[in-house]
C-alpha cells in the first residue's frame, strides 16, 4: 500500500522495525526541505512575510493535530520533542506538585522506559507508591484486574495504549471510565497507538496523551503533549526562556504567556513541526481505519505462517496490532537479527526498552517484527522463508 | 584464517564454551555489557598474585560474545596482568581493522572479518572490555 511514496522502498530493503521509527514519505521530506529552502525564519518573532508564513505553517500543524485526535481546544496541543519529553513534562510539571507521599500510581510491567523512569524518580523524590496492574495470560490489561488494584490512594493510571513489545491494544475507554469514577487521572502513552489506529481523546476521555511524530511518517524530534485544558493550565513549565514569557522584571515578577505557548519555551523544532503537519495530512488521506485494517491483515498472515514453524516460539500470538514478538529456539535474538540483516531485512532484537517485562513474560530478549501499512505480503513471505530453515539460520547467523 | 575456519571456531566455542559456570569463593567479579545491544556477561577471575589462575563466566549473549568470552578465557589463563593487557590491546587492534600480532591472538583471529559487520565488533570486544576493567581495578 502506498509504497511508491517512500523513497527508501525503491531499494532492496525490507523494513520491519516500524515500532522503533517509521519510514518517511517524500511529501514530508519535501515539506521540510521547502521550509529550510524558502522560508527558514523563526516562529512567533518577526514582523515580515517570511516569518508570518512560518507562523501560519507551524500553527496549521496544531490545527491538524487537534483534528487528528479530536481535541476540544487548540490550546490543548503542545509541541514537544517526542513522547519521552511529553511524559516527563506530565510527571514533573503536573503530578510532582500535585501528588503527596502515600499516593499511588498504577503502571504495568510492559511499559516503555519513558513511562516508567519518570515515575521511579518521582517515587524516590516524594514517596509516592508505584503499583502494577497484573497482566493476564496473554499479557493484557483487563478491567477486572484493574479493579483489583485500584485503591482509595490511587491517583493516576499511566499506561501505553499499545505496548511496544506485546502489541496489545488496551481498553482505554473503559479504563478511563473506571478511573474517573474513582477520581483517578489517566495518562496515555500513545507512542504506538496514535500512528496505528484512530485515537479520539474526547471519546476515550483521557486526561493526558503523549505521542511522537517519527513513528507516524513524520520527522524525529517532534511530539505532542495533549492535556485537557483545565489540567494543562496547572502544568508547570519545566523549561523557562524565550517565547513563553509575557514579561519579567525580577524573580517575583514573572508573567507567562497563555497555553500552549507557555509550554513551548525556546526555538522549537520548526521544520519538524511543519513536516509533522504534512505527515498527518498524508495519514488522513490513507485513512487511519484502512491503516489499522491493513496491519491487522498482514499480522494475521505472518502469525499463521509462523505458527507452522516448530522452532519459532511466538510470545504474542493473541494481539491486535502490527507487532509480532518471537524467539527461534536456542538462538539468541540478536543472532537472528544479524542473520536477517544479511538479507536486508531490518528487525529488532532485545528487550525493546521494556526492561521490567521479563518478570512477567520470563524471557529477557526477543526478536520483534513491527509492521506498517507499506509492508507487503511478499515481504512477509520472504521473512518466513528465511526463518523456516533452522539449519540455515545456525549456519549463517555469524 | 578463512571464513569457514573462523565460523567453525566461533560455533565450537559458542556451543561448548569454556568455563561457563559459577565459581567458588575467592574470585573477582566483573560485569560487562554494552549500551547498544543486550549482551550481558559476568566474568569471574581467580588471581595468584600477578597471574590469572582461572576465569569463569555466566550470562546471556549472542554467539559472537559467548564464543569470544570462551576463547579469551582459554588464551588468558596463566598470563600476568601485563601480558593480558597486551593481549587485549592486540585484540582491539584487530577489531579496529589495524595490523595486529596474529601469533599472540591465536584462535581469536577468527573475529578479524566478522568484526567488520555492523555492530559485531562490539560483541567480539565485550568480554575483553570486562577483563580490561577487572585488571585495571586490580592495578589501582
Ligand atoms: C510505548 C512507547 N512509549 C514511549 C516511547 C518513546 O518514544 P520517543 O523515543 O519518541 O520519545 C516509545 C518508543 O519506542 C514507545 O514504544
Amino acid at each position: 500500500m502506498n509504497r511508491e511514496d517512500f523513497p527508501l522502498l525503491k531499494e532492496e530493503i525490507i523494513y520491519f522495525d516500524n515500532s522503533a521509527t517509521s519510514l518517511k514519505p517524500k511529501c514530508v521530506i519535501d515539506k521540510m526541505a521547502d521550509y529550510y529552502t524558502n522560508y527558514p525564519a523563526n516562529a512567533h518573532r518577526g514582523d515580515y512575510d517570511l516569518s508570518y508564513k512560518v507562523d501560519q505553517e507551524y500553527e496549521e500543524t496544531r490545527e491538524l493535530v487537534k483534528k487528528f485526535i479530536n481535541a476540544k481546544y487548540l490550546e490543548e496541543i503542545v509541541f514537544t520533542s517526542g513522547t519521552t519529553e511529553s511524559l516527563n513534562m506530565i510527571v514533573n510539571g503536573f503530578f510532582e506538585p500535585l501528588l503527596e507521599a502515600g499516593d499511588e500510581v498504577l503502571l504495568t510491567t510492559s511499559e516503555h522506559a519513558s513511562n516508567i523512569l519518570p515515575w521511579f524518580r518521582l517515587a524516590n523524590k516524594k514517596g509516592i507508591k508505584l503499583n502494577y496492574i497484573p497482566l493476564d495470560n496473554n499479557y493484557y490489561v483487563t478491567i477486572d484486574n484493574l479493579k483489583k488494584v485500584i485503591t482509595p490512594q490511587t491517583k493516576v493510571i499511566s499506561i501505553a495504549g499499545i505496548t511496544n513489545v506485546i502489541g496489545d491494544i488496551r481498553p482505554v475507554k473503559e479504563i478511563c471510565k473506571l478511573a474517573h469514577e474513582n477520581n483517578v487521572f489517566v495518562v496515555l502513552d500513545g507512542a504506538q497507538m496514535v500512528p496505528h489506529c484512530k485515537v479520539d481523546v474526547k471519546d476515550l476521555d483521557v486526561d493526558f496523551l503523549a505521542f511522537s511524530a517519527h513513528k507516524m511518517c513524520g520527522p524525529t524530534g517532534v511530539g505532542v503533549l495533549y492535556g485537557k485544558k483545565e489540567l494543562l493550565e496547572h502544568l508547570e513549565p519545566t523549561l523557562l526562556g524565550g517565547g513563553m514569557n509575557e514579561s519579567f522584571d525580577n524573580p517575583s515578577e514573572i508573567y507567562l504567556k497563555e497555553l500552549p505557548t507557555r509550554l513551548e519555551a525556546g526555538t522549537r523544532n520548526i521544520s519538524g513541526v511543519i513536516g509533522f503537519g504534512e505527515a498527518i495530512k498524508y495519514l488522513e488521506k490513507i485513512g487511519m481505519d484502512n491503516i489499522h485494517k491493513r496491519e491487522h491483515d498482514l499480522r494475521k498472515y505472518l502469525i499463521d505462517k509462523l505458527l507452522l514453524l516448530k522452532h519459532i516460539d511466538i510470545i504474542n500470538i493473541e494481539s491486535d496490532s502490527g507487532i509480532v514478538t518471537f524467539n527461534v529456539s536456542n538462538i539468541f535474538s540478536q543472532d537472528v537479527a544479524y542473520y536477517l540483516n544479511k538479507y536486508n531485512i531490518c528487525v529488532r532484537a532485545g528487550n525493546h526498552c521494556a526492561k521490567i517485562l521479563k518478570s512477567s513474560v520470563g524471557v529477557n530478549n526477543t526478536v520483534r517484527v513491527s509492521i506498517y501499512f507499506y509492508n507487503t505480503y511478499e515481504e512477509i513471505d520472504n521473512l518466513v522463508e528465511l526463518l523456516s530453515d533452522y539449519d540455515k539460520i545456525v549456519k549463517e547467523m555469524i | 584464517m578463512n571464513t569457514e575456519e573462523s565460523r567453525q571456531i566461533i560455533m565450537e566455542n559458542y556451543l561448548n564454551p569454556q568455563n561457563r559456570n559459577h565459581p567458588h569463593d575467592g574470585y573477582q567479579e566483573v560485569n560487562t555489557r554494552n549500551v547498544s545491544c543486550i549482551d550481558n556477561i559476568n566474568l569471574y577471575i581467580k588471581w595468584n598474585n600477578n597471574k590469572i589462575e582461572d576465569i569463569t563466566f555466566e550470562g546471556e549473549a549472542c554467539a559472537v560474545s559467548i564464543s569470544s568470552t570462551s576463547i579469551m578465557i582459554k588464551n588468558l589463563i596463566g598470563k600476568t596482568k601485563e601480558e593480558a593487557l597486551e593481549y587485549i590491546h592486540e585484540f582491539y587492534k584487530m577489531t579496529n581493522g589495524k595490523t595486529f600480532n596474529k601469533e599472540m591472538l591465536q584462535d581469536a583471529c577468527c573475529y578479524e572479518e566478522i568484526s567488520k559487520q555492523g555492530n559485531r565488533k562490539v560483541c567480539a570486544n565485550l568480554p575483553l572490555k570486562g577483563m580490561e576493567k577487572a585488571i585495571l581495578e586490580k592495578l589501582k
